[in-house]
């Protein structure tokens, strides 16, 4: 009868994890188009401060996330060691700059739990939860919050 | 050596639908837009069996049976005209204009095949 | 046929069905001009015909039913049973439009029958009335032919004589004893005699007339009716006797000729009997009849002599003057020209910085390169470019159903329907034409009344144009309504706070509030355009695609939305510039002229602001570093380069940048893709090296000066 129960809730996750500012993060694998090292950027004028800059990614224009500054523990100081996660929201392609990915995991969705209290208010607005593995709290990433801006005006 | 096959329709997807039908089937198939075009292929290429829809531009089917019963050929090509129409009428005019047979669409492929059979011997 | 097959075969109905409605309308609109113009009715009948067909073999009853009836009634204006009326007219146009509801419905799978079907069919019956003999419409009657049953298993199996007589019609036809008797041979056993009794002798044979008499012995568990349907092309030019069936006792021994495969011709006919070689004494009478009958090999049904041609690879279908392309292989060819383009500017780069001296052969051969990269480009580029025309005729149906919805009548006018456009572009524009369609009639058009008091034809027009104009593409929507009221929207903005009572605006500035967000015009929504999507939706929609749209406005008059599109999405002349440690380009067609500034040139007005003498006029100077906030304005311009930028929208103005580099070919990468739009750039490109360099606008540069500065607006990430 436990069976049955763990059943119905066993729905395989593949997530990758990575660190950004000493934190742990992880959103679904099924968005990552590939993971890129670091290349500096081409400035945009007038962008948010977390926007980066663009790269070029065989030929099309992508913006990178500063991850850092977006999840509001400042500017990062990207150096060769940091990483691109390239990865499509919606129909856009975005990179989201990181300090290195540290694994790709399958998790089931009972093994994700609601976000704890320590988390601070900043960091809780583009989480849906959070994940234990080995000591690490690593925090789901909802990836349409990173981009979500204010509305518009609109119908 | 397989039965050359000439196909004529104005409808892109009737065209298709022959040849995917008539190729597999072991017939080599060439294909005309309408009754002008299909007279020209019809002179090139000498086909051993021509099927023809009859609304068409430029030239109908009735046009083009007409005009390629009057070239001189040395056996009379059997032509067979693909029509919506089942009644006696459409039998009457087809017969009258000097087709060799009928097919009604909706074909299937064993119509289609079956009426090819009755008017031309396989190699 | 395999599954993918079924697919493409279903998706290229669809397709033609797109050609076929669009054709459709052509013939309409050519009926309206001239109703007695036959080739236009009967093109409409051959297409809803043609739709009908390929229906029907997809088992697409509802279109096939509707199709069949719109069909009949066109059958009878063509026959002249029938005289064309305008409503009849309006009819047709109302079943084209239905149909082509039936087949978009068709294509997600949806086979029901529409409501609107129903009453256009009342109505087109009015018109067909008894002629519509054929009553309902074709189904679907598959012969099912059981063609490999073994005759020889059933004990039901019966032996039928056949005596078989052609006519000269028979041959005359086309059709073929031989080829009669082989088919018999799929539903039984077989066996021919030929009886030459009736057959003259030479000297008074008649080569037309077949004397001979087949009698054929058909043993088969099928009945006389499969053998009737054998014969069934030739039923009137024959005659045909089957006797009555006598039952077999006993099983038949399998014979090998059953189950094989299509008897050969001499089999039909025994060794005893020789047959003269009518063949040779038909083609000595110069007739283009044969005979069969004589001895043949397997190999060439045909006969001796008429040996097919040689030429088996004769294979190739018909080449239509156009071929259909998979849009993403023209996508992959675009990007591997646009790779192309850059790597050619890399090669050039490092060719320049080696320094090869000038005349040798590497830099004429770069030249060529380079020109070959372009022609290949623009090749390619104008593949995907397609005429708007099935996009304005979509338009026309949009203009007549807001016309109905909103009790006016309006007249729709196209110009340069053959205009080519970007496919991309074209579908992107739908949406936006459509709204502004609607907006037209419904806010722009008075209602007929209104119009008749103004001395104006009670008829509104809405005119549809495109065309290509310096290296863009214009769209303008224009209709000859009452213009558009300066005085409510201005009030309507005040109090929406977008503006202050004290601001004074020039009246374009007026008529441009109404791209401002939220905007509408009429207090109450009304039921076409009302639903709370505004113009700036439209706007936004165009700057993704590059462009820009404007509003002109006379009142009384009318008003036009004019829209302006980047040509070629591909690439740019481009002005490789530095600014600010910043590598950007500025298209050529933007600059008159570039001036190294010496102080005299120059005068300061007020604090920040800096003019040239040019020309004989004061030309603003604005800093582009800082206008993109990369720097301030530098204190000196002299050792700067300004760049003279003209253009139709607007005065001219200067660009402060450091230094030009270069003048290349630039390919154009989207920003609106995976970011959005940025005020005053309008692309972003890549250069020789890999890295990436933003394209300016120069056009909405001195607008967002004018509105104070670009920093005023919040960007935004996600579309």
């Amino acid at each position: 009868m436990q069976d049955a129960i763990l059943e119905s809730a066993e729905r395989d996750l593949e997530v990758v994890a990575f660190r950004v500012a000493g934190q742990d993060f992880c959103f679904d694998l099924a968005s990552v188009r590939e993971i890129r090292g670091w290349t500096s950027t081409t400035a945009l004028p007038h962008a948010q401060p977390y926007v980066k800059g663009v790269i070029n990614l065989r030929g099309s224009v992508v913006p990178v996330i500063d991850l850092s500054q977006r999840l509001g523990f400042g500017e990062a100081d990207p150096g060769a060691r940091h990483v691109i996660i390239i990865a499509v929201v919606a129909d856009q392609t975005v990179g989201l700059l990181a300090e290195v990915v540290s694994d790709i995991l399958t998790v089931t969705e009972s093994e994700l739990q609601p976000i704890p209290d320590i988390v601070d208010e900043t960091v809780r607005q583009f989480i849906s939860g959070v994940l234990i593995q080995d000591d690490k709290m690593i925090r789901r990433l909802e990836l349409g919050t990173i981009l979500e801006q204010e509305g518009r005006h609109a119908a | 050596m397989s039965l050359r096959i000439l196909a004529i329709d104005d409808s892109r997807t009737m065209r298709n639908l022959l040849k995917a039908t008539l190729c597999p089937a072991g017939f080599d198939v060439d294909i005309a837009e309408d009754g002008e075009d299909g007279l020209k292929r019809f002179d090139d290429s000498d086909p051993d069996v021509v099927i023809t829809d009859i609304n068409m531009p430029r030239l109908d089917g009735f046009g083009f049976i007409e005009a390629a019963r009057q070239r001189k050929r040395e056996r009379v090509v059997p032509i067979l005209v693909l029509s919506t129409e089942s009644g006696d009428d459409m039998k009457a005019r087809a017969r009258a204009s000097g087709a060799s047979g009928w097919i009604v669409k909706p074909f299937d492929e064993e119509k289609l095949l079956w009426a090819i059979e009755r008017v031309a011997s396989k190699g | 046929m395999s599954g993918s097959d079924k697919e493409d075969f279903r998706s290229s109905f669809f397709e033609e069905c797109e050609e076929l409605l669009e054709m459709t309308q052509d013939g309409l609109d050519a009926m309206a001009d001239d109703p007695h113009d036959a080739e236009a009715v009967n093109s409409v009948f051959r297409a809803v015909h043609s739709i009908k067909g390929g229906a029907g073999a997809f088992g697409l009853e509802a279109v096939v039913d509707f199709a069949h009836k719109f069909e009949t009634a066109m059958d009878a204006i063509r026959s002249g049973e029938a005289d064309l009326t305008d409503d009849m007219l309006d009819l047709f146009r109302m079943c084209g439009d239905n149909l082509s509801d039936l087949v978009a419905n068709a294509r997600n799978g949806d086979n029901s029958p529409l409501e609107a079907s129903g009453q256009l069919e009342e109505r087109l019956l009015e018109i067909t009335g008894d002629l519509d003999e054929e009553g309902d419409a074709p189904e679907f009657n598959p012969v099912t032919l059981d063609l490999d049953a073994d005759p020889t298993d059933s004990d039901m199996a019966a032996t039928y004589t056949v005596t078989f007589r052609a006519k000269a019609d028979l041959f005359a036809a086309g059709n073929d004893p031989a080829a009669l008797f082989a088919a018999l041979r799929r539903i039984g056993e077989v066996t021919v005699e030929a009886s030459l009794d009736d057959v003259p002798p030479l000297s008074d044979l008649n080569a037309l007339d077949c004397a001979v008499l087949w009698t054929v012995s058909v043993t088969t568990d099928r009945g006389e009716a499969d053998i009737r349907d054998v014969f069934e092309f030739v039923e009137d030019c024959c005659d045909l006797e089957i006797s009555a069936p006598e039952p077999v006792a006993e099983a038949l021994p399998t014979t090998e000729g059953a189950a094989e495969d299509v008897a050969l011709v001499p089999d039909l006919v025994p060794d005893t009997i020789e047959m003269p070689d009518l063949s040779d004494l038909v083609s000595e009478l110069g007739e283009g009849k044969e005979q069969q009958g004589s001895e043949e090999t397997p190999a060439s049904p045909s006969g001796q002599n008429a040996p097919p041609p040689a030429k088996a690879s004769e294979k190739t279908t018909k080449s239509a003057n156009t071929i259909r392309v998979d849009l993403e292989r023209i996508d992959k060819l675009i990007n591997l020209v646009g790779e192309l383009v850059i790597k050619e500017a890399m090669l050039s780069q490092s060719v320049d910085e080696l320094d090869i001296a000038r005349g040798s052969g590497v830099s004429a051969a770069l030249d060529s390169l380079k020109q070959i990269a372009s022609e290949i480009q623009e090749g390619v580029m104008a593949i995907r470019a397609q005429p708007v025309k099935p996009m304005f005729q979509r338009m026309a149906r949009i203009v007549r159903e807001a016309g109905s919805a909103t009790g006016k009548r309006v007249r729709f006018v196209t110009i340069g329907d053959y205009t080519e456009v970007d496919k991309t572009v074209i579908e992107r524009l739908v949406d936006p034409l459509t709204h502004m369609i609607r907006n037209a009639i419904d806010h722009g058009l008075e209602s007929p009344e209104d119009r008749k008091a103004a001395g104006k034809p009670a008829e509104g027009t809405i005119t549809l144009s495109a065309a290509h104009r310096s290296g863009r593409v214009l769209i303008d929507v224009v209709d000859d309504g009452g213009g558009i009221n300066r005085e409510v929207v201005r009030n309507l903005a005040i109090e929406r706070g977008l503006i202050q009572e004290s601001d004074t605006l020039t009246p374009a500035e007026i008529d441009h509030l109404l791209f401002m967000p939220g905007f509408s015009s009429k207090t109450e929504v009304s039921e076409l355009s009302g639903r709370g999507v505004g113009l700036d939706v439209v706007r936004s929609a165009i700057q993704k695609l590059g462009g820009r749209v404007a509003i002109h406005s006379e009142p009384g008059e009318g008003a036009t939305f004019s829209i302006s599109l980047p040509l070629t999405l591909a690439v740019l002349e481009g002005m490789v510039v530095e600014v600010g440690g910043e590598t950007m380009v500025v298209p050529i067609s933007s600059v008159q002229e570039t001036v190294r500034p010496t102080e005299a040139d120059l005068d300061r007005l007020g604090v920040d602001s800096v003019v040239l003498r040019n020309r004989g006029e004061l030309v603003p100077v604005v800093d582009l570093g800082a206008f993109f906030g990369f720097r301030r304005a530098p204190e000196t311009l002299e050792d700067h380069v300004l760049l003279l930028i003209a253009s139709d929208q607007g005065p001219r103005y200067a660009l402060v940048v450091d230094a030009i580099q270069d003048q290349r070919q630039v390919v154009i990468k989207s920003l609106e893709t995976n970011y959005q739009q940025i005020s005053g750039v309008a692309a972003a490109t890549i250069l020789g090296d890999g890295r990436i360099a933003l394209i300016i606008d120069a056009d909405t540069i001195m607008r967002d000066l004018g509105s104070g500065g670009p920093g005023e607006k919040p960007m935004k990430m996600a579309g």
